[in-house]
């Protein structure tokens, strides 16, 4: 059971992040990244990741996707004129063999790690509930928990900063 | 439970493909949505570790990699929408203020 949910949701998971990069309209590939985000929580789930899988379906899936569209939607951007495949350069062709670069050795690393990992019993494993972790993060991991805070008041006025209309400086 | 190599690949894949849509789109916008796979991919990997180590910590890494691009997003796309006020466009092939 769980092995298939896994299948489902990986070829879920790749084939989304695919319909991501190659889409021609920008509101379709935010679309299809909200589809991945969320096989990505259903795979937290599969690994006893109750927490993480909710906080990536609101933080990811609700708030950051949110910010996307609506970014999109406000530049009014059209469709792209030429997809990966439409026209097809030397720069395609450099990209798309960096890539199988990459996943070639991330994939040999993968294969040479399997019998170095310790074994696991049944009742060492955690599951990551919200009390496994809050218990973790608010004993060892406070002060880089404040930090954050800090962290995202930063960026968020950072970002209104960045993002106005400068009128009384337009002239100087 | 699935092995661990499965997750390892998984996320693997799903990082080349950011790599791949990094590399080969235009378009600011999907430009920052490949970064956000990548990074989606690096806390698959940090989870499936985790949970095959049993340990919690590793998830308390993803939590904060999760605040990380969250201000990354807002940032990225506040810069974006200046470039565009400036250069009424976010073609990375037409910004090129700064290129020789």
């Amino acid at each position: 059971m769980v092995s298939y949910l896994f299948i489902l949701f990986g070829i879920l998971a790749i084939g989304s992040a695919l319909a991501v990069i190659l889409n021609k309209s920008t509101v379709n590939s935010a679309l299809f990244l909200v589809v991945n985000l969320i096989s990505v929580a259903a795979l937290y789930l599969l690994l006893q990741a109750q927490f993480l899988a909710v906080i990536q379906v609101l933080v990811y899936g609700g708030a950051i996707m949110v910010l996307f569209l609506f970014v999109i939607m406000l530049l009014n951007i059209g469709d792209e004129a030429d997809t990966v495949f439409s026209k097809f350069t030397l720069k395609f062709l450099f990209s798309f063999l960096l890539g199988a670069v990459i996943l070639s050795q991330l994939l040999y690393m993968v294969g040479s790690l399997s019998g170095n990992l310790p074994a696991v019993s049944e009742d060492m494993a955690v599951a990551g509930t919200v009390e496994a972790i809050g218990q973790e993060m608010f004993t060892s991991y406070l002060l880089p928990f404040e930090v954050t805070a800090i962290l995202l008041t930063a960026a968020v006025v950072g970002a209104v900063l960045i993002a106005q209309r400068r009128i009384k400086n337009q002239d100087t | 439970m699935i092995a661990l190599n499965w997750y390892l690949a998984l996320s693997a894949v799903l990082f080349t493909i950011g790599v791949i849509g990094v590399l080969t789109r235009k378009n600011a916008i999907v430009i920052l949505m490949s970064a956000e796979l990548m990074l989606n991919s690096v806390n698959l990997t940090l989870v499936s570790f985790s949970a095959h180590l049993g340990d919690v910590h590793g998830q308390i890494l993803v939590f904060f990699v999760l605040c990380v691009a969250a201000a990354e997003a807002a940032v990225g796309l506040a810069i974006i929408i200046s470039i565009f006020r400036n250069n009424l466009s976010i073609d990375i092939t037409k910004i090129n203020l700064l290129r020789w």
